[in-house]
């Protein structure tokens, strides 16, 4: 009999990729209704996504900020809340990393950018963490607050970026003053792809390992599964509620910091371009797992970076990837139902009497 | 391939292939032998039929398209991030693109760090605003649209009943003083007890405010109302609705309001393609370019229904004036709406004279708000 972990394993990626399977077959009707050869569409999905090496540093470029705003809906979901502060997360990490990298002009490189991203991962973290004190401490329910929060996140950015911190010489523009250009990262070796990146995959690595092997990560389980009885195991949930949604609201910082760092050097309205919200998907096509956030912020950043193709090949509107998205997040969600009932993968099957 | 055409940058570099700003020529020699067939992209900002300024650069692709031997690739709702630089990339790399049209303003240093990468491929932006030092291969273009407003100005000031018209502008930017004073001087021209109030939303786009502001205008008596909005389809159907007239910006809104339209400003973006073909021949062609009518880089809509022809023939006769360089938008005596004198008598500022209309911040004499 295998052992349970790899029946467990084997399950999820069989109904993963039986959920995708059928998501690129719904998809082909659709295109197909639109008058367009579904096989044609699925090769400029691949070529756009993955078949050159633009195609894979545009899809990775895409993923790299979803890793880590992903994380501000997992990690405090698997402590049972649901929230969707990603995006306002992300902005005020931005906002703090611009602060922190104009205050810190003629820094040394590495201490410079460990300073800037760190302001933006507690800025971040103070930003979720504080709706998840809420929660605890005054009964506000985390949902709202932290959708609340994503718009005063953005209004104070705009205050800031029109007013104190503007940098009147770009005209067009509203932008923030910049970072200093010794301070910019540039893009990792060998691939044209920003730090973000290797980034957010070693922190969904790192997160992973916390969430599996600790005792931290078992008690954040209980937690999510039943809040009363991690109450009466002696938990501390408060904290651990608060901690979670600090950790998630750290990575969505973060997303916002290498915003800054390595693509606009400024605060302005580019940074709040939706990184949050496509983290949420990405959160829940991952059921809260880190390391499966990894794979998915690629396979949607794959999409979003074919979307461009799409419409230039086949003249399809741009909400075309949105269907696809769409699409894929209901099956995926609908696929749920279908753990534990495939009997390939429960043990009894392999139980010899 | 990219290496031996950073080297020939660098030769163009050297040679002298730089250039003054303004109206210098960066040629490109050689470099674009014997093309057959060329793909051009545009890339824009949001939705291609806004009613605004992403369908003006949508107008302009239609017409470079229709060049023998040219093909567009378009791709809309590409954000001013690092998403448009794999978007120039994946159009350059995958659709064999040649010329780039960026169309949103922030795209600026995306273009420029493209333009370092691929040296051999012609990149075009709206905002004006190359400089000696920027890539060779960059050209910066845009209309002077005060001159488009100008007549739409004198439509107003014609049409109007209670003398009073009214100005929606997005943000305080040198362009918005320049198509207000534009709008302005136009209705004065035609009736000098004109007046114009102005409301600044802060916003490219906040269809609920343009909404209320264009109510709010109207509920003030202003009874022609143009909005300098990405999209001014709302403050253009708000006005129609409420019955008073209107005058578009960016392309053209005819459409929208069949009662009450007179005429819109436009740009003509389409002006690029003579980029298009001097590229495609091997010809030189600028780096930086600014124009009004003279220079065929801006426009007006078609009219609408309610202005009777005497109005058509002076505003035309006004437009000819701009192309013959007989009519100057800022001349003497100017006072703007502080009191202040902005020229004495006998003052005339060039149409073309764009430090002049970089440093505007004023609204003329006539104007509150």
């Amino acid at each position: 009999m295998p052992p349970p972990g790899l029946l467990n394993s084997l399950e999820a990626v069989t109904i993963n990729v039986a959920a995708f399977l059928i998501t690129m077959a719904l998809f082909g009707v659709y295109v197909a209704s639109l008058g367009h050869n579904p096989l044609d569409v699925y090769y400029v999905l691949w070529l756009g996504s993955f078949a050159r090496q633009i195609s894979v540093e545009s899809t990775l470029t895409n993923a790299a900020p979803l890793m880590l705003t992903a994380l501000c809906t997992a990690i405090p979901a698997r402590a049972g809340l649901l929230v969707i502060g990603g995006e306002g997360a992300l902005v005020v990490g931005g906002v703090a990393t611009v602060l922190a990298g104009v205050a810190l002009s003629g820094a040394p490189f590495l201490l410079g950018v460990a300073v800037m991203a760190l302001a933006g991962a507690l800025a971040g973290g103070l930003w979720i963490g504080f709706a998840g004190a809420l929660r605890q401490y005054r009964g506000v329910n985390e949902t709202i607050s932290t959708l609340l929060l994503n718009y005063i996140a953005i209004a104070v950015m705009y205050h800031l970026i029109t007013g104190p911190i503007r940098d009147w010489d770009r005209v067009l523009k509203t932008s923030s003053w910049s970072i200093p250009q010794e301070l910019r990262v540039g893009p990792l070796p060998f691939i044209d792809v920003h730090w973000g990146l290797a980034t957010g995959v070693v922190i969904c690595l790192i997160l992973w390992i916390i969430m599996r092997r600790t005792t931290f990560g078992f008690g954040v389980d209980i937690l999510g599964g039943n809040p009363r009885a991690a109450q009466m195991a002696g938990l501390p949930i408060n904290r651990m509620v608060v901690l979670c949604c600090f950790i998630g609201g750290a990575g969505a910082g973060l997303a916002g910091s290498f915003e800054v760092m390595a693509v606009h050097g400024f605060a302005s309205e580019s940074l709040a371009v939706g990184f949050g919200y496509a983290g949420i998907l990405v959160a829940f096509l991952s059921r809260q797992n880190p390391a499966a956030i990894i794979v998915l912020a690629i396979l949607l950043g794959g999409v979003t970076a074919s979307g461009g193709l799409l419409q230039r090949r086949f003249d399809l509107p741009d909400a075309t990837t949105q269907v696809l998205q769409g699409v894929l997040f209901l099956v995926v969600l609908a696929s749920n139902a279908a753990y534990g009932r495939l009997s390939l993968f429960q043990p009894a099957a392999w139980r010899t009497t | 391939m990219t290496k031996s055409l950073i080297s020939r940058r660098n030769f163009l570099r050297q040679s002298g292939g730089m250039v003054t700003a303004g109206a210098a020529l960066g040629a490109l020699p050689g470099l674009v032998a014997a093309m057959d067939n060329v793909t051009v992209g545009f890339i824009y900002v949001g939705p291609r039929q806004d009613y605004g300024w992403n369908q003006s650069h949508w107008d302009a692709a239609k017409k470079v398209a229709a060049i023998d031997g040219v093909t567009v690739v378009e791709q809309e709702n590409v954000p001013e991030t690092a998403e448009v630089e794999k978007v120039i990339q994946s159009m350059i790399e995958l659709d064999g693109a040649r010329v780039i049209f960026g169309t949103s303003f922030g795209y600026w240093d995306s273009l420029k760090k493209m333009a370092l990468q691929y040296p051999d491929v012609l990149f075009t932006h709206i905002g004006a605003i190359w400089k000696e030092g920027d890539p060779a291969n960059v050209i910066g273009y845009r209309g002077y649209t005060e001159e488009a407003h100008y007549l739409c100005g004198i439509a107003a000031g014609r049409m109007s009943k209670t003398g009073k018209i009214g100005f929606i502008g997005s943000k305080p930017l040198y362009f918005i003083y320049n198509n207000c004073n534009g709008f302005v001087l136009g209705a004065q021209s035609v009736n000098p007890e004109m007046t114009c109030n102005v409301v600044i939303t802060g916003d490219w786009n906040n269809p609920v405010k343009e909404a209320e502001t264009t109510n709010s205008l109207i509920d003030q008596g202003c009874d022609v109302i143009i909005a300098n909005v990405d999209s001014p389809k709302v403050s253009v159907e708000t006005a129609e609705a409420r019955g008073v007239y209107t005058c578009g910006y960016h392309s053209d809104l005819s459409a929208l309001a069949p009662n009450g339209f007179l005429t819109g400003a436009e740009w003509n973006w389409a002006s690029g393609v003579e980029f298009v073909e001097a590229f495609v021949a091997g010809d030189s062609y600028p780096n930086l370019k600014r124009g009004g009518f003279k220079e065929d880089m801006v426009a007006i809509s078609p009219f609408g229904d309610a202005v009777p022809q005497e109005v058509r023939d002076e505003v035309l006769a006004a437009k000819q004036g701009f192309i013959d360089d007989t009519l100057k938008l800022y001349k003497g005596p100017l006072e703007d709406n502080k009191g202040n004198v902005i020229l004495e008598e006998g003052e005339v500022i060039e149409n073309t004279d764009t430090p002049f209309k970089l440093g505007v911040d004023w609204f003329v004499k006539g104007t509150t708000g």
